[in-house]
C-alpha cells in the first residue's frame, strides 16, 4: 500500500503544532507519545499500519474547530476518525497527520418523537442511538454489523448500510442535519430536523465522502417507529443459481422483506462447526425477514414461502417463535467469527446486480482455483452487496499479496456485471487504486472539483478514495 | 430551440454554447430561464429495466407516462410518488423524469420512502463544459466515491444536463385504505398525523386539507399499503386510536393521493404558491404566525406537518418577507412554486446560509465556470431580476 510520502516540514514543526494544539485543548486530549499515538495506528483493516504525529481528542464542536484552524495554519493534514471500525482504511494515518478522533463527543441533544428525529453528537455509536429511544418504541434503523464499536461519525462519512437496508435505506437515507466543521475552523449547519432543505443537497454530499469535506461533530438522525414484531424464514438450496432466481422472484412478486441474508456452502459448513445452528446441508442457503403483527408476517410468509417451494429446495424452514427465529440467525450472525476461527480472511463489499448472481459466484470459485484461496460467500443478497470472504494465512510468506491481487479480481469483476468496487464499507486505501476501474478520469475530476470547493488545500483525509495519481497535483499544492 | 439526440449530442450543443442555456425537459415545471432552450426529449428510452432487482435506467427526456406505462405492465411504480405539475401552474408539455430528477420533485409517500434523490441509483450529465460524467450506477447500495447523484437531484441543471438516470423502482402493493377524518382545526388535525406516525402501522400518507375556498370543511387523510390482510389490519388499528369518518379503499384512495400530490385544491385559482419545508411540531404554530401578522393564506399540510403548500394573494411581495420570517423562526425553508418573479423581484429559493450559499456557488462555478446552465436560477449570491444575465460572461 503506498502512502504519501512524509513531509518533513511538518514533522519538524511537531513542538509548535502540539504547543498550539495545548492552547485550546485540555492537557489529556493532545497525545503526542509515540507509545501512545501507537493505539491510532490503524482501524478495523489491520494490514496496513501507521501511527500518527499526533491524536487530539476534543470534547465540543469549538474545540474542533479550534484544531482544524490550528492545522489549517500549519498546513498539516487531518485524518477524522469515528471509532476506528472501518474496514477500508477511512482512518488509517500518515505520519505526518494529526488524528482527529470524536470519541469523546457521545451526548445526545436532542430528542423529539412528533418529528421522529434525534440529535446527537458524533462520537455516539450506532447501538446507543437506538439504545436512547428505544424505550419510547422507536430505533434508529442503519445497522451495520459492526454497530455495537462503530460511531455516527464514521457512518456518515462512510454512508454506512446494514442488513435491514432493503427496506430502510442507508445512513444518506436516514439523516436529516449535520452540524460540520471545515478545514479552515468554520462551522456550517446543513439541513437539519425537516425533510426538504431546499438549495444545493450538500448533505447529500457529504454524507460518504470519507470525511475529506468536513468533520461532522453533530447528526440530525430520523428515528422509526420499531414493528410490532419480525420473523424469517429459512431456505436451503441445492444450486446458487436457484437461490439467486428465489431472491429476484420474491423481490418481483412485491413482498418487501427487511433483509434478505444469503449464505454458501463454505459459509455454511464453517457457521455449523463453529455454532452448530443446525443448518441444512445444502450449496446455498437464504435467511428472508419480514415485520409486522402476527397475522401480517404470517400473510408475507405464506407469499415468500410460495415462492421457495416452486423452487425445489432442500428445506423450507418457517419460524414460529423467537427461538426459532434465534436458532435461524444464530449461524449468520456467527458467520465471521467463524471464518475467523479457521483462518484469516479479507472481507470484500462489492455490489452486483442480483440477476447476475451466478455469474459471479461460478467466476468467484473459477478464482478461487486460480489463486489457490478459498472463498467464503456471506451477503446481503436482496440489494446484491456481496461480502466475499477470502481465507488466507498471515504467517505465510505472500499470502496476504496473493490475497490481495484475487481480492482486486473480484472486485474488477463486480464493476464488469454493472456493479460497484464498494456497497457500504466505503473506499479508503483499500479499493483507492480501482477506483479508475469504475470511473474514467472525467468522473474522478468531477468528484475531486467538489473537494476542491470544501477544502481547497485537500488537508483532510487527503491521501484517500482517490488514486494518488490522479489527486497527486492537489495534495502538492498548499 | 436545441434538440439533441443523444448525449454526444447534448455535449457538443453544450461545448458550442456562447451564451445562456435554458434547460429543459417538457417545460412543465415552470423553471425556464432566460436563454437558448436546450430541450432533453430526444434523449428518451429505457436503457434496461429489472423489475426482478427494482431496477431502471431510462434516458433523462423519457416521458414520465411512459415510465409509469412500462413500469405498470410489471405492476412496479416509482414509490416516491413525483408530483404533475401542470394543473397547479397551468403549464402544458410532456413531463420528463429528468426534470422529475433535477427538481427533486416527490409526493406524498416522501414521508415513508424518502425522496426522488433517494430513489436515485446513478446519474450520466453533461457539465458546463461539456465534459459527460457518470456517477453512482445501477445497484442499490454503492458507496464507491463521492455521491454526486444526491447533489444532482435538486440542481436544477445547474451543475450539468442530465442524459441519463438510474432509479429504485418498488412493487405496487395489493392493497390500499384512507381514513379520512373531518373537521377539526390544523392543530389538532396535525397531532393526530404525527400520532400516526408515531405507529408501527408504517403509514405511508398523513396529510390535512384546510377548508379549501370555503366548499368543504377541512379533512385529515391517513394512508396504509400493503397486502390486502395487513392493510385492513392496519387501518382497524389507527381507526380505533384516532377515529375515521370514513375508510376509502383502491382506485377511491389512489385518487385522493393524486390530488393532494398535484395540490389540486391550490390549481386554477388566484394566488402565489408557497412550499415550505418544515418540523411538523412547528407547522401549526406557523400558520398561526402568519395569520397574526395579517398574511391571509389557505393551507394544505402533508408529510404530517412537514410540507405546507401555502396559497396567498398575488399581491405585494407574494408574501415572502412574512413567510420566510415565519419560517426562520420555525425553522425549516420556503420556495415559491407559483408567482410573479420579475414583477416582485422576490427569488425563489431561500438562501441556505453565508457559508452553504458560498459552497453552493464553489461547486456551480467548478461545474459550469462559464455559468451557462439554467443561469441564475439557484444563485443566492445575486438577487432579484437581472441576475440571470449578469452572471454570463459575454452573451453574444
Amino acid at each position: 500500500m503506498q502512502m504519501p510520502v512524509p513531509d518533513s516540514r511538518i514533522l519538524s514543526q511537531k513542538p509548535q503544532l502540539t504547543a498550539a494544539l495545548r492552547k485550546v485543548l485540555p492537557a489529556d486530549a493532545v497525545i503526542t507519545d509515540p507509545a501512545e499515538t501507537r493505539a491510532y495506528e490503524c482501524d478495523a483493516l489491520t494490514a496496513y499500519r501507521c501511527p500518527p504525529m499526533i491524536a487530539v481528542l476534543p470534547s465540543t464542536t469549538q474545540q474542533v474547530s479550534d484544531v482544524l484552524k490550528i492545522c489549517h495554519q500549519f498546513g498539516v493534514p487531518v485524518v477524522p476518525r469515528g471509532s476506528g471500525t472501518s474496514l477500508a482504511g477511512g482512518a488509517l494515518p500518515t505520519e505526518d497527520c494529526v488524528i482527529l478522533g470524536v470519541a469523546r463527543m457521545n451526548d445526545v441533544l436532542e430528542t423529539d418523537y412528533d418529528d421522529r428525529f434525534i440529535r446527537v453528537q458524533t462520537g455516539m455509536t450506532n447501538l446507543s442511538v437506538t439504545g436512547r429511544v428505544e424505550g419510547e418504541g422507536f430505533f434508529y434503523a442503519p445497522d451495520p454489523s459492526s454497530q455495537l464499536a462503530c460511531a455516527i461519525a464514521g457512518n456518515i462519512a462512510m454512508n454506512s448500510g446494514g442488513a435491514h437496508c432493503l427496506k430502510y435505506g442507508v445512513t444518506t437515507n436516514n439523516l436529516l442535519g449535520v452540524t460540520m466543521v471545515m478545514m479552515d475552523g468554520e462551522v456550517v449547519e446543513i439541513g437539519g430536523p425537516y425533510l426538504d432543505s431546499g438549495g444545493l443537497d450538500l448533505l447529500g454530499l457529504i454524507c460518504g465522502s470519507e470525511g475529506q469535506l468536513g468533520v461532522v461533530t453533530e447528526a440530525v438522525l430520523r428515528i422509526l417507529p420499531k414493528p410490532e414484531g419480525a420473523r424469517p424464514v429459512l431456505v436451503g438450496f441445492d444450486t446458487n443459481e436457484v437461490a439467486g432466481a428465489c431472491v429476484s422472484d420474491i423481490i418481483e412478486a412485491g413482498v418487501l422483506p427487511v433483509a434478505i441474508e444469503f449464505m454458501d456452502r463454505p459459509c455454511i459448513e464453517a457457521t455449523e462447526a463453529f455454532a452448530g445452528a443446525g443448518y441444512p446441508d445444502c450449496e446455498s442457503l437464504l435467511i428472508i425477514e419480514v415485520e409486522g403483527s402476527d397475522a401480517e408476517i404470517d400473510e408475507q410468509l405464506a407469499v415468500i414461502t410460495a415462492i421457495a417451494r416452486r423452487h425445489n429446495p432442500v428445506e423450507v424452514r418457517e419460524s414460529r417463535s423467537s427461538d426459532e427465529s434465534a436458532r435461524i440467525w444464530l449461524g449468520r450472525k456467527s458467520a465471521f467469527g467463524a471464518m475467523g476461527q479457521i483462518n484469516d480472511y479479507m472481507c470484500l463489499d462489492g455490489t452486483i446486480p442480483v440477476s447476475e448472481l451466478p455469474r459471479v459466484l461460478g467466476r468467484m470459485n473459477e478464482l478461487s482455483d486460480e489463486f489457490g484461496l478459498k472463498v467464503a460467500n456471506v451477503f446481503h443478497a436482496g440489494d446484491g452487496n456481496l461480502h466475499p470472504l477470502i481465507l488466507f494465512d498471515a504467517n505465510k510468506d505472500g499470502d496476504l499479496e496473493t490475497c490481495e491481487v484475487m481480492g482486486a479480481e473480484i472486485l474488477k469483476l463486480c464493476v464488469e456485471v454493472g456493479g460497484c468496487l464498494t456497497g457500504e464499507h466505503g473506499v479508503g486505501v483499500e479499493k483507492r487504486d480501482l477506483m479508475s476501474h469504475q470511473y474514467d478520469p472525467a468522473d474522478l475530476e468531477a468528484q475531486m472539483a467538489v473537494k476542491d470547493v470544501f477544502d481547497p488545500k485537500w488537508l483532510l483525509n487527503p491521501a484517500k478514495v482517490f488514486p494518488l495519481a490522479n489527486s497527486e497535483t492537489r495534495r502538492g499544492a498548499q | 430551440m436545441i434538440r439533441p439526440e443523444n448525449e454526444a449530442q447534448l455535449a457538443e450543443a453544450i461545448r458550442d454554447a456562447s451564451g445562456a442555456l435554458s434547460i429543459r425537459g417538457g417545460a412543465t415545471r415552470g423553471l425556464s430561464p432566460a436563454g437558448a432552450a436546450i430541450e432533453t426529449s430526444g434523449l428518451h428510452g429505457v436503457r434496461l429495466y429489472e423489475p426482478g432487482a427494482l431496477t431502471l435506467v431510462v434516458g433523462a427526456g423519457t416521458p414520465m407516462d411512459d415510465i409509469d406505462t412500462i413500469l405498470g405492465e410489471k405492476n412496479q411504480r416509482l414509490a416516491f410518488e413525483p408530483m404533475d405539475h401542470r394543473a397547479l401552474l397551468g403549464t402544458s408539455g410532456v413531463p420528463t423524469i429528468g426534470g422529475v430528477a433535477a427538481a427533486n420533485v416527490s409526493g406524498p409517500r416522501r414521508l415513508q420512502v424518502g425522496a426522488a434523490r433517494d430513489h436515485m441509483l446513478g446519474v450520466r450529465f453533461v457539465t458546463g463544459t461539456g465534459e459527460i460524467v457518470k456517477n453512482g450506477g445501477r445497484v442499490m447500495k454503492n458507496v464507491t466515491g463521492y455521491d454526486l447523484v444526491k447533489v444532482l437531484a435538486g440542481s436544477y441543471g445547474t451543475l450539468g444536463v442530465l442524459s441519463e438516470v438510474s432509479l429504485k423502482v418498488q412493487a405496487i402493493p395489493e392493497a390500499q385504505a384512507t381514513l379520512v377524518l373531518r373537521g377539526q382545526g390544523m392543530s389538532d388535525a396535525l397531532a393526530d398525523l404525527m400520532r400516526a406516525m408515531s405507529t408501527p402501522y408504517d403509514v405511508s400518507g398523513a396529510a390535512y386539507v384546510s377548508s379549501v375556498n370555503g366548499k368543504t370543511g377541512s379533512e385529515r387523510r391517513i394512508r396504509v399499503e400493503g397486502m390486502a390482510g395487513s392493510v385492513a389490519y392496519r387501518a382497524g388499528k389507527l381507526a380505533d386510536l384516532l377515529g375515521a369518518d370514513a375508510v376509502i379503499e383502491g382506485e377511491d384512495s389512489a385518487a385522493l393521493w393524486q390530488e393532494l400530490r398535484d395540490v389540486a385544491p391550490f390549481a386554477g385559482r388566484d394566488g402565489a404558491v408557497w412550499k415550505v419545508s418544515t418540523r411538523p411540531s412547528r407547522a401549526a404554530g406557523l400558520s398561526q404566525a402568519l395569520v397574526e401578522g395579517g398574511q391571509p393564506h389557505e393551507v394544505i399540510a402533508d408529510w404530517s406537518g412537514g410540507l405546507l403548500w401555502l396559497l396567498v394573494p398575488e399581491a405585494g411581495d407574494l408574501g415572502a418577507a412574512a413567510i420566510r420570517a415565519a419560517v426562520a423562526q420555525a425553522g425549516g425553508h420556503a420556495t415559491l412554486i407559483r408567482g410573479d418573479l420579475a414583477r416582485t423581484g422576490v427569488t425563489r429559493f431561500q438562501s441556505q446560509g453565508p457559508i452553504q450559499d458560498r459552497l453552493a456557488a464553489g461547486l456551480r462555478a467548478r461545474f459550469d465556470p462559464r455559468g451557462i446552465l439554467n443561469a441564475g436560477l439557484m444563485d443566492m449570491t445575486k438577487t432579484g431580476p437581472g441576475a440571470d444575465a449578469a452572471r454570463v460572461k459575454d452573451p453574444v
